[in-house]
């Protein structure tokens, strides 16, 4: 039997006012996939991601999450964000908790788990990800490159069925990116549904299992992660790579 | 020979300095002190004022300013919130609100529903207490609900993103995860709220009161028109301040506490 897609998105078009960000995405996204996103900004790539748990809405097409349609004007979306997680550019740890509060609070509020469960689950999280000395610490306390991972743990800690990374690195000093990253393929490896929005071509050609590379609001092509960065079909693919590798 | 840019700061920085001091001099030299403390620092008043000024007038003032800032804080954050709404008519009714109580002065607002209402539907404050809290809370609930919904709003954007895509719904992730920042934030502000309710509790008097509600300005007033002396003010208005002064310095500890909690 094959199952169903994890995300099945069809026909998404998304505008701000008279700038039309997506122009008819068709995606589909199997379980256990690692799909890297990459294009050169402004293509649409972030607005896609956060359509997909619906921080942006879209102005047409469905986007079908779990087999559920979340552009249904009816459908249950806090239930259905508690399973896709979310890492943000910015982190977004919420800076007036703990690091440990920061991943206990969705587990106690959303999920209703008691306090001893969500800090057993929290703590061994944090060590997941080489961070369990940094309970108590607040967000503001710790380095970058900790306060994503910490994001992550945060994500992880709801059992999501898919994992959503919006330019996860991008805020990081250089130095940084390495212990995100790493994090990131360690989860790929244990067989996290995962969209990444990225500009590390490496840990796209390395993690990926796919790679749809976006150019003004459409798909311009997608395949296996090495035919894509390494032989591109399309001359709009070839230029954008050749101005990332060149760096 | 020309003059540096620290030299004139400094020569400027004396100059400032003499100037005080002849000012101090010549106030030292040319009042009356005697005829001054005469008039405003009686000592045998001063002692007279006590303890009603403490035990009846200041704690009315508490009663009032305690009332006005807590209905002022709930009416605020009630009123921020519809700001912010999806919902249209919320925001509008809101911002009606805000305008009308905002842009009416407080001892018009006093009048209206100290006797204007209760004239045109034949009714009477149940207690005396309240006829002076309610309006002080309804204008207080003007200016608070702006307050708040600026510390709402400069909550970053992020902060309500990460909260929904953890599956939180949008009252549990304000109430979780927004406003404990927004009420942060705004600790300076809001202090400075509740400095003015104090103070504007002086206007409840002009509503009349019996010995029961006095409170610090008519309890000045009144002592002002049986001692035919001014030294009852000095000392409201030294109440007064030792009711601020401690609040401010609460405040500015508990914003440095929340800066270091959240650094």
């Amino acid at each position: 039997m094959t199952q169903a897609p994890v995300v099945s998105i069809r026909d998404l078009n998304k505008s701000f006012g008279d700038n039309h960000v997506l122009r008819g995405i068709d995606l589909d996204v199997e379980r256990g996939e690692v799909v890297c996103i990459i294009g050169p900004s402004g293509s649409g790539k972030s607005t896609l991601l956060r359509c997909i748990n619906m921080l942006e809405t879209p102005s047409a097409g469905t986007i079908t999450v779990l087999g559920n349609d979340l552009t249904d004007r009816d459908c249950d979306i806090d239930t259905a964000r508690s399973k896709i997680g979310m890492v943000f550019q910015q982190f977004n740890l919420f800076p007036h908790m703990t690091a440990l509060e920061n991943i206990c609070i969705a587990q106690r509020k959303v999920l209703k788990r008691s306090k001893a469960d969500a800090e057993k689950i929290a703590k061994d999280l944090l060590a997941r990800v080489g961070l369990n000395e940094k309970n108590n610490a607040y967000p503001g306390q710790l380095s970058g490159g900790q306060q994503q991972r910490v994001a992550i743990a945060r994500a992880l800690a709801m059992n999501p069925q898919v994992m959503l990374f919006d330019e996860a690195t991008s805020a990081l000093d250089p130095e940084l990116i390495g212990e995100v990253l790493g994090v990131m393929k360690s989860l790929a490896e244990d067989g996290m549904t995962m969209l990444v929005v990225t500009h590390e071509m490496g840990f796209a050609s390395n993690v990926a299992s796919r790679v749809v590379f976006m150019d003004a609001g459409v798909i311009v092509e997608q395949g296996p992660a090495k035919q894509v960065i390494t032989q591109p079909r399309e001359e709009r693919t070839r230029k954008f790579l050749t101005n990332v590798l060149e760096r | 020979m020309a003059l540096s840019k620290r030299q004139k700061a400094q020569y400027l920085r004396y100059s400032v300095y003499t100037f005080s001091c002849l000012v101090l001099v010549a106030l030292a030299l040319f009042v009356d002190w005697n005829r001054l403390a005469g008039a405003m620092f009686r000592w045998d008043i001063v002692v007279k004022q006590f303890p009603d000024i403490l035990t009846k007038a200041a704690k009315n003032t508490l009663i009032f300013t305690v009332m006005g800032f807590a209905g002022g804080l709930a009416l605020g954050l009630l009123f921020a919130l519809m700001r912010l709404s999806k919902i249209r008519a919320y925001r509008w009714f809101a911002a009606t609100y805000i305008e009308v109580f905002r842009g009416i002065p407080l001892v018009v607002t006093l009048l209206i529903l100290g006797f204007g209402i209760p004239i045109a539907f034949q009714w009477s404050w149940p207690n005396p207490y309240l006829r002076g809290a309610v309006p002080l809370a309804l204008v207080a609930g003007a200016y608070i609900a702006e307050t708040i919904r600026a510390g709402i709003e400069a909550v970053p954007k992020g902060q309500m993103e990460a909260a929904r895509s953890l599956g939180m719904g949008y009252p549990r992730a304000m109430v979780t995860i927004i406003i404990p920042q927004a009420l942060r934030i705004i600790i300076p502000p809001l202090t400075n709220e509740l400095v003015l309710l104090i103070k504007d509790t002086s206007l409840i008097s002009i509503l009349g009161v019996t010995s029961g509600t006095i409170d610090i300005t008519r309890f000045g007033r009144d002592g002002v028109n049986t001692t035919a002396n001014a030294t009852p003010l000095i000392v409201a208005g030294l109440v007064y301040l030792a009711m601020t002064l401690p609040l401010t310095q609460l405040a500015a500890l508990m914003e440095r506490r929340a800066k270091a909690a959240s650094r």
